[in-house]
């Protein structure tokens, strides 16, 4: 089958089968690599990407089902003014040990501060829950959210 | 070298070490040092293989912009390796660290020396070598000018990127000086003068991982990222039972589903460690591979292995507990006598399962052949030298034909010490005739890792009247056979507190299993903490001493145990420093805790490093545990390299700590490991996160790692926390919420 997809304000043609995730068009049919394989089972959040702004995980979403909604994904997310801000506020606080998670984290991050611009620590718990860190920088996730939200850091 | 990547992540081009070398032989091409480094003693590695060869070898290039180009030669897994090793060199070399560049190693021991990433032993055995590497880079620099000026040596002097005539103020900047330095012989690195640590520039200031950009944006990072041209995609089902055999597959039907290439039996062989038998399928994309997988039917040998199972360990372990041991690993005094003549004596059974590494990128290799039977392997690897013999010595391959490119892993923790996954994608790979990249699921990952091995402490110990430990005997019953413990089971005669208490002894009996085992961070010490440190905290209670006093008085006066700085060896000193140190920081006995809230206080010394916790915790009805807040302070030397990178470490292993505590538990059944994903063994989330308090006490002792001591001691704090909210003992792992239940 072939779909349309509009990704990062680009649109791309695919031919593959209507239940292949988004998550495997995005990394094995476009090259797009950011968007990370962790669980295959929505547990991970290591594959979010944003539908219309909306956090999905794209290893649950079928191509099919996309339809004409807008994909963004890390690769696109700094053009948005709130990404731009979260990805600094990741570079400022260091955040990263390996790395891997951090995609997925900083689209559950940027739709969060989306939605809710000053969010509390119960939000941000909320928000970050599904997206698993196995080097568990959370610490430095939550102090990364607040400084691109521009909301004191509680001293640890 | 073909890019791995489609777009070049990197800011300096990715170069290989071959087009390195020849880049640094072509005029103007830039200064290259290379470096035969000393020795170095490498007592702090047990458990991994020798290291091929007695030197070391570091690279520096200055191209004529000024742009300094580090070769990074460990793996980095998370561990921050990629961007502090260069620090040493840069920090030497006296480069501005804007100008610096980072290009990341191939697998080339001739070059390097021993590539890894594991067992916290990148910062003690480079800490001297590299430094040495950019003090001769500077001392090269350093007469280039002199010559360049007609001046002597010893009126230079550096500054930032560039050399200073002191007398006349005259500068040139190093990319100027870059080619005349690469013709000045090299010094010998014993020789050359290292700077005043008061001096350091770059050496002790928190520096970003050097591949933050790459990562916020998403570019191709990763193992799983690697694209060659031509590459397809592979799973590999090994039988779900450990060592089951494949006897036959519905191969013509996997190979006419959409998308699917080939599909292939493995023989393989009986180490899990090295290429197990399978079926390979081949796909246009990993979804097909894998969707395919999901109709495969194989006829599976299953072997004897399938008889095992977690509960049969416990009756085992239930059953040895009755029997005298069959070794004993330490004697000291008479522990019999003692407990006999004590006040008062304490009994408890420790126990903690198999856990499981699950790094967050799943196993994965991508290899191609050429034409002449020579590989390029791009693997995201701990220890690739030894994954080259593995597939040179698995498939009949001079190792001398295999490339291995180091790239980033998304996450080792021990896991990629093992090279499983490589060899199984050069296999499928030559088979295929194609390209490909093996990803292994998240199903996979679980049920074929090299797990961290279980184990049950009978303990036993006698207090005098006065609370003093007069004995401490320890029935280990761990994984083995004939004598010999499997990887990462064993207890060492020297693990606290041997030598703290005068009759002391330690025995084990062995269970034997097949169970594939490994280092897992801290390995050893991630399980022996819980026992023994938990088991003090019961000492105290049942001494009637407060637990930071009574730990204080088990570790008595400043002293050094065995020799100084090496695995064996303890300071007393050292460790009662951080132990005072945490507790100062937590409050510990002066401040008002919130109601319902404890605190519970460990120690553990492994790695090196000697690391102190305080949790903070609660229990509600349900029996769930909260995790407060948690203090760790930590001694590993005089020098935190790069302190940004240090506390992250620390966080990270004291979360993963409790995460292990809380929730993880790998168990076998009819040879099977029964759990498959993250809904069966939960990893650390946001909500269950807590703020973690990171401290060093800097001592005049030499810098040591950081990915791994700072676990240890959190489990047993965390459990000492609980018994004092709840009066409940943790005995075993994990925590169960039903036995903490007060509604």
């Amino acid at each position: 089958m072939a779909y349309t997809l509009t990704i990062n304000g680009k649109t791309h043609t695919v031919d593959v089968p209507e239940n292949m995730p988004l998550l495997w068009v995005l990394r094995d049919v476009l090259d797009m690599k950011g968007a990370k394989f962790g669980c295959g089972a929505a547990f991970c959040g290591a594959c979010t990407v944003h539908l219309d702004g909306n956090p999905v995980r794209s290893c649950q979403t079928p191509v099919s089902r996309v339809g004409g909604r807008k994909v963004t994904t890390i690769e696109g997310i700094g053009d948005t003014p709130i990404g731009a801000k979260v990805q600094a506020a990741w570079m400022e606080v260091d955040v990263m040990q390996c790395g891997y998670c951090q995609a997925g984290q900083i689209m559950s991050a940027t739709a969060l501060l989306q939605r809710t611009p000053k969010p509390t620590d119960a939000e941000i718990d909320q928000a970050m829950n599904g997206n698993i860190c196995r080097c568990a920088t959370y610490n430095r996730i939550r102090a990364a959210i607040k400084k691109a939200a521009g909301v004191a850091t509680t001293e640890a | 070298m073909n890019a791995p990547f489609r777009s070049a992540p990197q800011k300096a081009p990715r170069l290989s070490r071959r087009m390195f070398l020849r880049a640094g032989a072509a005029a103007g091409g830039g200064l290259f040092l290379s470096a035969k480094l000393p020795g170095i003693a490498q007592a702090a590695q047990a458990g991994a293989p020798a290291a091929p060869g007695p030197a070391l070898n570091a690279y520096v290039r200055i191209a004529t912009d000024g742009i300094v180009t580090i070769v990074a030669k460990n793996p980095e897994c998370g561990q921050g390796i990629k961007t502090m090793l260069p620090m040493l060199i840069a920090e030497e070399l006296d480069a501005d660290w804007k100008d610096v560049r980072i290009v990341m190693a191939d697998n080339d021991p001739v070059a390097y020396g021993r590539q890894v990433a594991g067992g916290s032993t990148s910062t003690p055995t480079n800490w001297d070598p590299l430094r040495r590497v950019g003090a001769a880079g500077r001392q090269m620099l350093i007469e280039a000018a002199a010559q360049t000026w007609n001046v002597p040596a010893a009126e230079c002097a550096t500054a930032p990127g560039l050399v200073r005539h002191t007398p006349t103020g005259r500068t040139l900047g190093y990319g100027a000086l870059a080619e005349k330095a690469a013709k000045v012989p090299a010094p010998k690195l014993e020789t050359v003068a290292l700077k005043d640590p008061k001096t350091f520039r770059i050496i002790g200031k928190p520096v970003s991982n050097i591949d933050n950009p790459a990562i916020v944006t998403g570019k191709p990072s990763f193992g799983i990222d690697v694209t060659v041209p031509g590459m397809k995609y592979a799973v590999f089902q090994k039988c779900p039972v450990f060592y089951g055999r494949c006897m036959e597959a519905n191969l013509d039907e996997i190979k006419a589903m959409p998308g699917i290439r080939d599909a292939f039996m493995i023989e393989g062989g009986k180490d899990l460690g090295g290429l197990s038998s399978g079926v390979a399928i081949i796909g246009d994309t990993w979804w097909h591979a894998n969707t395919a997988r999901q109709k495969l039917a194989v006829k599976w040998d299953e072997g004897a292995f399938a008889q095992d199972s977690t509960d049969g360990y416990a009756a085992k372990a239930a059953e040895l507990m009755t029997q005298p041991p069959h070794m004993n690993i330490r004697t000291d005094g008479d522990a019999d006598a003692a407990l006999s003549r004590a006040a008062k004596v304490v009994e408890a059974d420790y126990g903690y399962p198999f856990v499981s590494h699950q790094p967050l990128e799943p196993q994965n290799c991508t290899v191609r052949w050429s034409a002449d039977g020579k590989l390029e392997i791009w693997a995201p690897t701990q220890l690739p030298e030894p994954g080259r013999q593995l597939v040179a010595k698995t498939l009949a391959v001079k190792p001398e034909d295999i490339t291995i490119h180091m790239i980033r892993c998304g996450g080792g923790f021990g896991r990629r010490l093992s090279n499983d996954y490589m060899v199984e994608a050069a296999a499928i790979s030559r088979q295929a005739g194609v390209p490909v990249k093996l990803l292994w699921s998240r199903e996979d990952d679980m049920r074929h890792d090299m797990y961290r091995p279980g184990g049950y402490h009978r303990l036993k110990a006698g207090l005098d009247a006065s609370g003093k430990i007069v004995a401490w005997k320890n029935h280990f019953v761990s994984f083995g056979a004939d004598g010999k413990f499997i990887s990462a089971a064993e207890c060492a005669p020297t693990e606290f507190p041997a030598r703290f208490v005068e009759n002391y002894r330690l025995d084990a009996s062995l269970i034997p299993t097949q169970v594939p085992t490994g280092p897992m961070r801290a390995p050893r010490s991630n399980a022996l903490s819980f026992a023994f440190q938990s088991f003090v905290d019961e000492l105290a209670h049942a001494a009637g001493k407060d637990p930071l006093e009574f730990q204080l008085a088990l570790l008595g006066e400043p002293r050094i145990f065995g020799e100084k700085n090496t695995r064996d060896g303890y300071d007393s000193g050292r460790m009662a420093t951080v132990l005072k140190t945490a507790a100062e920081r937590a409050g510990w006995g002066k401040r008002q805790l919130p109601p319902g809230h404890a605190l519970g206080i460990a120690h553990f010394f492994s790695h090196l490093g000697y690391f102190a916790e305080v949790v903070e915790a609660s229990v509600d009805p349900s029996g769930q545990v909260k995790v407060h807040k948690v203090w760790a302070v930590g001694d590993v030397g005089s020098t935190i390299i790069n302190p940004s990178g240090a506390e992250n470490q620390v966080q990270g292993s004291v979360l993963d700590g409790i995460a292990q505590a809380l929730g993880q538990k790998i168990t076998f059944a009819e040879g099977r490991t029964q759990q498959a994903n993250f809904g069966q063994y939960p990893l650390m989330r946001m909500a269950s996160a807590p703020p973690v308090d990171v401290h060093f006490v800097l001592t005049d002792n030499p810098p040591t790692g950081l990915g791994e001591p700072a676990l240890p001691p959190v489990i047993p704090a965390l459990c000492n926390a609980i018994f004092k909210a709840t009066g409940k003992r943790i005995r075993s792992l994990p925590i169960d919420p039903a036995t903490l239940k007060t509604a």
